[in-house]
């Protein structure tokens, strides 16, 4: 398993070619108290950067976009039943979606851990 | 820190909005909120009636009646009958204090001494006095300890009191829908009142953000989103904010700006209305977003003008204006957010049950 990073806050697990996509600890604190989140469907297709997601903080609405293309195999509904997950345990229990990566070489050009602690210091 | 009105004001402290919302209902909140003009209306003639009749000449508002050590919410109408600003108006004895928003003050402070400058001095406390709002059920608790009067005090009183050693002018009164004070403080000693009253363990400092979303749920206008000049109050459902005698057959029947078209809305009721939003789903309802009679957006009736998650409600809320014909409370309506039709019903404000002490 390798753990990728974007430029844009996402964080990706990536196991045979399945990304575990969520928003960073960094992200989650400056967006502030979720009170929504909008998933995507099942089964949907995105290219690298399209709106994948919404969340929504008390102040405003942010889009999450989707970090690699690929099509979603899975989306955690426990965040749209608790938002305040994905601010409690960002990358844990309050994952986005699965995504099934239509490039899994494409992963390589994403940071990693210590190149994302670098670019938010 | 974020600018507004020419100030930086904090958005947030530590503790976030959510938490800050939620702490403000349940035990108290100290908002720094001096942005806010204060102005004093003093009377040449030394009666205060003159000041009072001077005033009711820019809004629809009693204040004649108001008596001494009360206050009133009113608003400054405009030629059209558009809200140029709301305020509070406190009756102090030998003169009125006038409490109006950041964003309007200098606008307000020339129109009043266009108007009432011959029959009042027009004092300004701009720069000298600051104001700290402490709202919540604990406000009393925090702030007896330190000035035992104002445990006597009922909504909408106001007061004078000596606070560590200060003059401070108190009315029972804020914008949050909860009990609490406004605290009107030499500028000089607000710090050291600010710190004394966050010393009590039940207050905490509360930021811009929660301020908007406790106001929200209160079902209070924000000036510049819900009312502005092109919004009567009878369009703005502030009807309740003008007494029986400025209204047709009172004893002060008109007189103001705009008074002819307010009180023909009055008597035939206004195109549109402000009402109040509560939605069904999670997604919150923001300004600007479109509201419709129909789930496919074929008849637009109306737009948002505030909104956002309403933490101690636990739903979003939001407040816009409507077709009058559509206003009625318990209508579903939908609002337009992200191109879907979210079904939102029409609901009396305040959202929360409010704890004023009558």
């Amino acid at each position: 398993m390798t753990i990728k990073f974007t430029e844009e806050h996402e964080w990706l697990k990536i196991e045979d070619g399945i990304a575990t996509v969520g928003i960073t600890a960094h992200a989650a604190e400056q967006l502030g108290d979720l009170v929504f989140v909008e998933l995507p469907e099942v089964g949907a297709t995105f290219e690298k950067n399209d709106d994948a997601a919404t969340v929504e903080s008390v102040k405003a609405a942010s889009d999450v976009f989707c970090p690699l293309a690929g099509e979603i195999t899975e989306v955690n509904e426990a965040i749209t039943d608790n938002p305040e997950l994905v601010n409690a345990e960002p990358m844990e229990g309050g994952w986005f979606f699965k995504l099934k990566l239509a490039n899994p070489a494409d992963a390589d050009a994403l940071m990693d851990e210590a190149a994302y602690k670098e670019f938010i210091a | 820190m974020v600018p507004f009105a020419g100030y930086d004001m904090p958005v947030q402290y530590p503790m976030g909005v959510l938490k800050e919302h939620l702490h403000t209902r349940e035990k108290a909140g100290l908002f720094d909120v001096s942005h806010m003009g204060q102005v004093w209306l003093k009377p040449r003639s030394g009666n205060l009636a003159d000041a009072a009749i001077a005033l009711e000449k820019l809004a629809p508002v009693d204040l004649l009646g108001l008596k001494p050590g009360r206050q009133r919410y009113a608003f400054f109408t405009n030629q059209e009958g558009g809200i140029l600003d709301d305020l509070m108006v406190a009756n102090r004895g030998d003169h009125l204090l006038v409490i109006v928003n950041a964003a309007c003050k200098d606008a307000d402070l020339a129109h009043m001494k266009a108007y009432l400058s011959d029959l009042c001095e027009v004092e300004t406390h701009f720069e000298d006095k600051a104001l700290l709002a402490l709202q919540g059920p604990k406000a009393e608790d925090v702030l007896a300890p330190l000035c035992p009067a104002v445990a006597e005090m009922k909504f909408m009183d106001v007061r004078a009191c000596e606070i560590l050693g200060v003059t401070c002018v108190i009315s029972r009164s804020g914008y949050t829908g909860e009990d609490g004070f406004e605290i009107s403080v030499p500028a000089e000693h607000a710090e050291a009142l600010a710190r004394a009253l966050l010393a009590h363990e039940d207050c905490e400092p509360i930021g811009l953000g929660a301020r908007d979303s406790l106001r929200l749920e209160a079902g209070l206008c924000l000036y510049g989103n819900d009312i502005d000049t092109t919004t009567t109050p009878v369009e703005a459902s502030l009807v309740w904010g003008m007494q029986k005698a400025r209204r047709p057959g009172g004893d002060r029947e008109g007189g103001f700006p705009g008074a002819d078209i307010v009180l023909q809305q009055l008597a035939e009721g206004a195109k549109r209305l402000r009402v109040g939003l509560k939605a069904e789903g999670r997604a919150p309802i923001r300004p600007p977003a479109k509201l419709f009679a129909d789930d496919k957006g074929a008849t637009e009736i109306g737009h948002v003008t505030s909104g956002g998650f309403g933490p101690s409600v636990g739903v979003p809320v939001a407040m816009g204006y409507v077709a009058a014909d559509h206003a009625e409370t318990g209508t579903t309506l939908y609002a337009e957010v992200r191109g879907k039709f979210l079904p939102v019903t029409i609901t009396d404000t305040p959202f929360i049950k409010p704890t004023y002490k009558r």
